[in-house]
């Protein structure tokens, strides 16, 4: 018997406004789920050219559960995304021509070439670079929670972990001290079913992750997490709980991962029948479909989202292409911060 | 100026710097309400409250990741952890994410994480560690080892300010031990700046925490036979003070570097292998190193008197180099 709260679908445009959205903040969300795959795609087609060193990374499949958090985040919230969340990132408004020159080791990316792949964040946005140690950032997230309630402030910051970082003591430690201590922070578990090539029944014995939030002393949610409106419900309900002193929640959004690991990984061990099971709940054609029946959108309006997302992506790529690759001789450089350095949003 | 202990200048300094600045605060295993396994933070809780002298659960990941992601979001976390060597456990953390997070993504992680190291009371394998160098091999951390009140103080402030992560491993064996003048009014002690212990011109002894103070009675006995040492305390190991060693090295000639760490890959290597290197025609007799041996720290009091530096093995060192 599960534990944690199942989500509901949201089934209305109704519904939704009464959750904060209205039909213009919905087709927002409908392109930044296009920008998504869409940046991944094209990364994709400049791996294959060999522009992109290293490995590559997408989060296909996931681009509901990323869109759908980041929408319902404050503007002062913060975040610690992972590697299948590119939504977060596009919607909290990284240019996708900075994603390209990441992607591609040039000076333009957020780490100017010092990391590579989805390992950026642009600390503007209130967003933390994640590590491939996961769930290294969970416990971060955790402590930026407990700065803002140090400092009784009303802000919340969301930690993110796939399904398979769930068996670390990071995990444990930062959901301890977080209950513990009722800070502001909200931990969303993607839960793809795949951990490289470990499935579930071999990563935890529980019957969702969300079940074990009530040990930790407080609330689990399950959410499908092909449903871009019902994650947003969920992780507005969280974040706005957080807020106003109502302590952390682990929301688990189910998903599968739709390709490999990475670049190199066929998937062999996933069976087909769940890729095609899976397949007919695209994230976007499930939200695209939405649209049509419960906000009207109209041809010209899904071809006028269609065209400019496309168009971002042509410009960006070009844009990307022209940022120059990193200087050599700056290699040891800005190892170590200087007081200066502490000028960002945050260290005010 | 006032005589404290080297544990009430740790102390002044920290409460100094929580009343000065806001945006520090403690977190660790036992700080509050107990005032730390050595009294650190007595009374601390009383002044600042409970959201900034933090007890925490027995989890130092959870705790150093902590003070990483409230120092990114504008505060200056102080850590303890309980013992030194418990480190190990929040090792992953310092070394993935705070050491690197300001070179690869431009955040700095200012943070210092307070380490009570150092044997010499039985504490056995689990609670007299010096774990320094290993983290001296992390680019992006720093490392500073105190040896006396004025610079605990003063290396702490400096710690405080820095806007890296910073350990800053406080010799258990001196807290009370160690009593000297410090200053009353606020300072800090820069890094990498090493400190002369004692001048002297026939040998040079490196060291630093509290192998300072072996180091300084040994040297006592070679002044009998008429040789004199030069002890340096390094204060930093990250910044090291390369130009006052090899400086110091060109003037005598003769290097003997000590450390209470182990041998192998402690940080000596590192000291004796830039002696080599950069002052190797100024040397009249190979660098010496002193270290523990390359085992646990063993507990039973013969064993450990064994394992940890004494001056006798000061003393022959020193004697042997001087009759190079």
């Amino acid at each position: 018997m599960a534990i944690a709260r199942e989500a509901e679908p949201v089934s209305s445009l109704r519904e939704i406004r009464e959750a904060g959205l209205d039909r213009e903040d919905l087709f927002g969300i409908y392109r930044s789920m296009l920008l998504t795959r869409g940046v991944e795609e094209r990364g994709h087609i400049l791996y294959r050219q060999g522009k992109i060193p290293g490995s590559f990374y997408t989060g296909r499949g996931n681009e509901a559960g990323s869109v759908g958090v980041a929408t319902a985040m404050g503007p002062d919230d913060v975040g610690c995304p992972l590697h299948r969340d590119m939504g977060v990132h596009i919607t909290r408004g990284v240019e996708p021509w900075r994603i390209f020159a990441q992607y591609m080791g040039r000076e333009d990316g957020p780490t100017r070439g010092r990391d590579g792949n989805v390992h950026m964040a642009d600390s503007q946005l209130g967003l933390l670079a994640m590590v491939s140690h996961l769930p290294a950032m969970l416990p971060v997230a955790v402590g930026c929670a407990l700065a803002f309630r140090i400092r009784e402030e009303k802000r919340v910051a969301l930690g993110w972990f796939g399904e398979g970082a769930s068996a670390r003591g990071d995990t444990h430690e930062g959901m301890n001290f977080a209950g513990v201590r009722r800070l502001p922070v909200v931990f969303i578990c993607d839960n793809n079913q795949w951990a490289y090539s470990t499935p579930t029944h071999l990563e935890y014995g529980c019957e969702t992750l969300a079940d074990r939030a009530q040990a930790y002393g407080f609330e689990g949610v399950v959410v499908d997490g092909t449903d871009v409106l019902a994650v947003y419900r969920e992780a507005r309900r969280a974040i706005e709980k957080a807020r106003e002193g109502g302590g952390p929640t682990l929301i688990e959004s189910m998903t599968l991962r739709m390709e490999g690991h990475a670049v190199h990984d066929d998937a062999f061990y996933v069976p087909k029948e769940l890729f095609e099971e899976w397949a007919k709940r695209d994230p976007i054609e499930r939200f695209r479909t939405w649209l049509r029946a419960n906000a009207e959108m109209t041809d010209e309006e899904e071809d006028e989202i269609g065209a400019g997302v496309k168009r971002t992506l042509n410009q960006s790529m070009e844009k990307a292409d022209a940022s120059p690759l990193p200087d050599p001789s700056t290699v040891t450089e800005r190892v170590y911060a200087s007081v200066e350095d502490l000028d960002t949003p945050h260290h005010k | 100026m006032a005589e404290l202990t080297y544990l009430q200048a740790i102390s002044d300094g920290l409460r100094g710097e929580m009343r000065r600045d806001k945006r520090v605060f403690v977190i660790g295993e036992d700080v509050g309400v107990y005032g730390g396994a050595f009294k650190v933070t007595l009374g601390f809780q009383e002044e600042f409250g409970p959201w900034r002298v933090l007890d925490a659960p027995l989890a130092e990941t959870a705790i150093v990741a902590g003070c990483t992601g409230a120092a990114i979001m504008g505060m200056r976390p102080v850590a303890e952890m309980q013992f030194a060597d418990f480190i190990s456990c929040g090792w992953d953390h310092l070394v993935t994410v705070a050491a690197k997070q300001f070179y690869r993504a431009g955040t700095p992680v200012p943070i210092v994480v307070r380490l009570p190291s150092g044997g010499g009371f039985s504490g056995g394998p689990f609670h007299s560690q010096n774990p320094e160098s290993s983290f001296a091999h992390i680019p992006g951390i720093k490392i500073a080892c105190p040896a006396t009140p004025e610079d605990a103080k003063g290396l702490l402030i400096s710690a405080i300010e820095d806007p890296n992560p910073v350990l800053y491993f406080e010799h258990k064996h001196l807290y009370r031990r160690i009593k000297a003048e410090v200053p009353e009014e606020r300072y800090a002690t820069p890094f990498g700046k090493a400190r002369v212990h004692r001048e002297g011109d026939d040998i040079t002894l490196v060291t630093w925490g509290a192998m300072v103070y072996t180091s300084e009675e040994a040297a006592a006995q070679l002044d009998d036979d008429g040789v004199s040492v030069e002890i340096l305390d390094l204060r930093t190991i990250v910044p090291w003070d390369r130009e006052a060693v090899l400086e110091s090295a060109k003037k005598t000639s003769k290097v003997m570097v000590l450390h209470e760490d182990t041998r192998t890959g402690g940080f000596g290597a590192e000291i004796a292998a830039t002696i080599a290197e950069e002052a190797f025609e100024h040397l009249d007799a190979p660098v010496k190193r002193l270290a523990a041996p390359d085992t646990p720290v063993p507990f039973s009091p013969p064993l450990e008197k064994a394992f940890i530096p004494q001056v006798d093995d000061v003393v022959a060192g020193l004697r042997e180099l001087a009759e190079y």
